[in-house]
């Protein structure tokens, strides 16, 4: 009888509930087709991706303070992976490994940690071509180039004479470079000087970084000693302006105290244009000094399943009063951050953040005011470009606080208001504001699929907000970051979807997924691993001891390692456990991780070797295990490893099953 | 308070019973057959579809149709030999089973097409294949494409064919 009662009570609640509901979505629907916030009520529908299939386009953010890039799918705004760049990362092992460490190895030594904030395709003809997308480490000074192929980090280089690495890494229209402002000037060789005298010793050094047009090897090509401003953000350009790249600069004042204050002094900063094509010329005449530094350059090797590291020690540097017509400066309003190159190379837009308008340059005008002399001084021998004979226009009344500029390959650009906390769309050539939308909250970049490039997708452009505030559940002090997805299909803007990010997003870059799709790596040739450690079959795993040292050869398969028990290992010994997956399918990685590891585990894709370093500290059994649900037997897929007083005497032994052990 | 936690309880309970319920019939539909047979031994008892009288003229489902033996290769076994150490002794053996069917005498039980089937599209033999299928249920994990062509796998079959021969 109880339960019965219980029953109909239970029932009674549910039916409640469900009225509730009802009632709840028949109060939400208004009679204009929106919803609260501004939204259409089928927004949904826009945004929905059905299970089972696919996104119509790939997002990559970048991680900001976690150092890594993460992946979307639009329109859905489904976090699909966190590719591991400049942090160690738990997940998969990486920096972790043996293989990886030498990843994050640095003039400052192993840095498990940066600050990653500029996602950029690499470019063909000034369209994302799907090979690379290069990213930027901003604390300790960095570029680095993910396989589009595999989404992992296969090269990383440290930029000499820099410190915060913000204006990078932005591509030439056909990746010959990828370039790097500093944000911090600095002695160039960081000597120990004075503080007070930054406008003596301090300089803004740029890099421009040599890419591989068939394999992607990054290169310190040269650097340009430019004076001690703060560059911000760049783009290079395309089309007629293919030979150039540009750089947005604050602190003309050269401030090296209160910048808040002191940086903010000057009505106009600048613009820099830099002709790379002249830098080469003065290149191969030897215009360039060779400047002794310390720098690293990490390569991972698909082949070996392992990464390199070398020490590089020097770099040629390009000083402006020995290269006339490299460089020349273009006045901006108020702190310009972003610098952005509409699709046909002709327009120059700059986002100053405390100016009232957002100017357009010209190129051609440029390339004319040059030609013609039309110079309002110089700084340090640098031309200045008088402001009037370099813009093409002003878009009047943007709003507050405008930052960066996206396109839509349509005649229309995009720029992110930061105080005013909105985008607004305006029409190239007559400048005018066509459209408004607010953004939830402060936002900072924005992009459009291909929306830096020669020929964006003009469908949705997506916010990277700085702020959320009350958008989503509270989740104690810290809250998630977020993005906005909006349709500009239309003449209207239309806000379609929050989601969150890892954080901080700040650029991103986003293309149609089949540009990526059609060449995915599913798993690494067992045959073609050549990791000095490999195990690529059974009968070939061992254990050996070389003094206090102890590998481990160990091969993964569904469901059991080989060899799963291991005796003869005594504290104080290094151990390496050297495991190859020999699974040869799509989508079965397994993992390894031991009882007490001060490490971390290793996460090891079919066909690839990975080690794992042990310092057993004390002795015991130590069960080691799969981390990664692999099978119906994951759960059996386990080992021992005995660890035995340092001055024990048991014989090293390795064994499976009821085969002797050897 | 209290009995209103445990109504809560209930309420919460409900679907997680109905959800098993569930599981239960969808699991219950999706074993096939019976599993028994000696120790060591592939053979099943499949309650539709070929029975182990019809295991010789099943050729399973896969890129192979036919295959024509002649005499034992010894180079092509050799080959064979090697593919098997690296790609499939970590889950066969001979002599005994392991994580997957004992392999030794296996020629004579199967056909050489449906042995080469099992190989090269063992996805959908798992799923399509009633033999397969059965030996899944017995075994529970699935047998993987290791990357191999179909070359490699007639060396594989010809070394099973040499190991038979013994």
């Amino acid at each position: 009888m109880k339960t019965k009662k219980h029953m109909f009570k239970a029932i009674g609640f549910i039916l409640l509930f469900a009225s509730l509901v009802t009632l709840n979505t028949a109060c939400g629907h208004k009679k204009n087709n929106q919803q609260a916030g501004g939204v259409d009520k089928d927004a949904a529908s826009k945004v929905y991706v059905a299970p089972g299939k696919y996104d119509e386009f790939y997002l990559f953010t970048s991680g900001g303070f976690s150092g890594q890039m993460g992946v979307y799918g639009l329109p859905s705004g489904r976090l699909l992976k966190v590719i591991p760049v400049f942090s160690q990362n738990p997940e998969n092992g990486y920096g972790y490994s043996e293989e990886s460490k030498p990843m994050l190895m640095t003039s400052h030594g192993f840095i498990p940690w940066d600050d990653s904030h500029h996602p950029e395709f690499s470019m063909s003809n000034g369209t994302p071509d799907g090979k690379w997308i290069f990213i930027n480490g901003n604390n300790t000074p960095r570029v680095a180039r993910i396989n589009l192929k595999t989404f992992k980090t296969d090269e990383i280089i440290e930029l000499p004479s820099s410190a915060g690495n913000h204006s990078s890494p932005f591509c030439t229209e056909n990746t010959e470079y990828v370039v790097a402002g500093t944000r911090f000037s600095i002695p160039p060789t960081n000597a120990d000087v004075s503080i007070k005298s930054y406008k003596q010793n301090f300089k803004g050094m740029i890099s421009f970084i040599k890419v591989d047009p068939t394999d992607g090897k990054m290169d310190l090509s040269f650097q340009i000693e430019a004076p001690p401003f703060n560059w911000d953000l760049s783009h290079s350009g395309k089309g007629p302006s293919h030979d150039w790249s540009f750089f947005s600069c604050y602190n003309t004042e050269e401030a090296h105290t209160l910048l808040e204050v002191n940086a903010s002094q000057n009505d106009k900063d600048f613009i820099l244009a830099v002709n790379w094509k002249k830098a080469e010329e003065y290149l191969a005449q030897g215009k360039a000094k060779v400047m002794k530094n310390s720098y690293y350059r990490n390569r991972w090797i698909e082949k070996t399943h392992s990464a390199t590291s070398e020490e590089i020690k020097e770099v040629k540097v390009l000083n402006p009063k020995d290269c006339p017509g490299m460089l020349y400066l273009i006045p901006c309003p108020k702190s310009p951050h972003g610098c952005d190159v509409d699709p046909t190379g002709e327009y120059i837009v700059g986002g100053g953040k405390l100016a009232t308008v957002i100017p357009v340059y010209g190129f051609s005008k440029m390339v004319k005011a040059i030609e013609s002399k039309k110079f309002d001084g110089d700084f340090e021998g640098i031309p200045i470009i008088k402001y009037e004979e370099v813009m093409a226009g002003e878009v009047q009344k943007p709003g507050l606080g405008p930052l960066h500029t996206e396109f839509d390959g349509k005649g229309y650009a995009y720029t992110s208001m930061f105080l005013s906390s909105e985008i607004v769309k305006w029409k190239i050539g007559t400048w005018e504001v066509v459209d408004r939308a607010p953004t939830y909250y402060s936002i900072g970049h924005l992009c459009i699929p291909g929306g830096d490039s020669k020929s964006p997708w003009g469908k949705y452009i997506v916010a990277l907000n700085k702020i959320t505030k009350d958008r989503y559940l509270p989740t104690g002090p810290e809250l998630t970051q977020s993005a906005q997805l909006y349709s500009i299909e239309g003449d209207k803007m239309k806000l379609l979807l929050d989601f969150p990010t890892i954080g901080e997003p700040h650029y991103a870059q986003a293309c149609p997924a089949e540009l990526l799709t059609k060449d995915q790596t599913k798993f690494y040739k067992i045959e073609d691993n050549q990791n000095p450690f490999v195990t690529k079959a059974e009968k070939d795993t061992k254990a050996e001891r070389k003094g206090t040292e102890v590998h481990i050869y160990m091969t993964s398969i569904r469901s059991h390692f080989k060899p799963d028990n291991i005796e003869g290992v005594k504290v104080g010994d290094i151990v390496y456990f050297h495991v190859t997956n020999l699974e040869q399918d799509w989508d079965v990685p397994h993992g390894f991780t031991i009882k007490g590891s001060t490490n971390g585990e290793l996460l090891i894709m079919p066909g690839e070797t990975m080690t794992l370093k042990w310092e057993p500290k004390k002795e015991g059994i130590f069960p080691f295990y799969c981390t990664d649900f692999c099978s119906a037997l994951h759960q059996e897929m386990q080992g021992y490893v005995r660890v035995s007083a340092a001055k024990s005497t048991v014989p090293i032994s390795f064994s499976l099953g009821d085969e002797a052990a050897k | 308070m209290k009995r209103k936690g445990r109504l809560f309880m209930r309420i919460l309970m409900l679907p997680v019973v109905l959800g098993f319920g569930v599981a239960g019939i969808l699991s219950s539909c999706g074993g096939g057959g019976s599993n028994s047979g000696s120790e060591g031994q592939d053979t099943v008892k499949v309650a539709s579809g070929p029975t182990i009288a019809d295991s010789m003229t099943n050729p399973g489902i896969g890129p192979v149709k036919h295959v024509e033996l002649g005499n034992l290769d010894g180079v092509m076994a050799k080959k064979g030999q090697g593919i098997f150490e690296s790609k499939c002794a970590t889950c066969h053996k001979f002599e005994s089973k392991y994580v997957g069917p004992q392999l030794g005498g296996v020629t004579k039980r199967r056909m050489p097409e449906w042995i080469m089937n099992q190989m090269l599209n063992p996805a959908e033999m798992i799923k399509e294949d009633p033999m397969s299928k059965a030996l899944f249920a017995k075994y529970l994990v699935p047998m993987t494409f290791q990357n191999i062509t179909q070359d490699d796998a007639r060396a594989i079959l010809e070394y099973f064919r040499q190991n038979d021969a013994k």
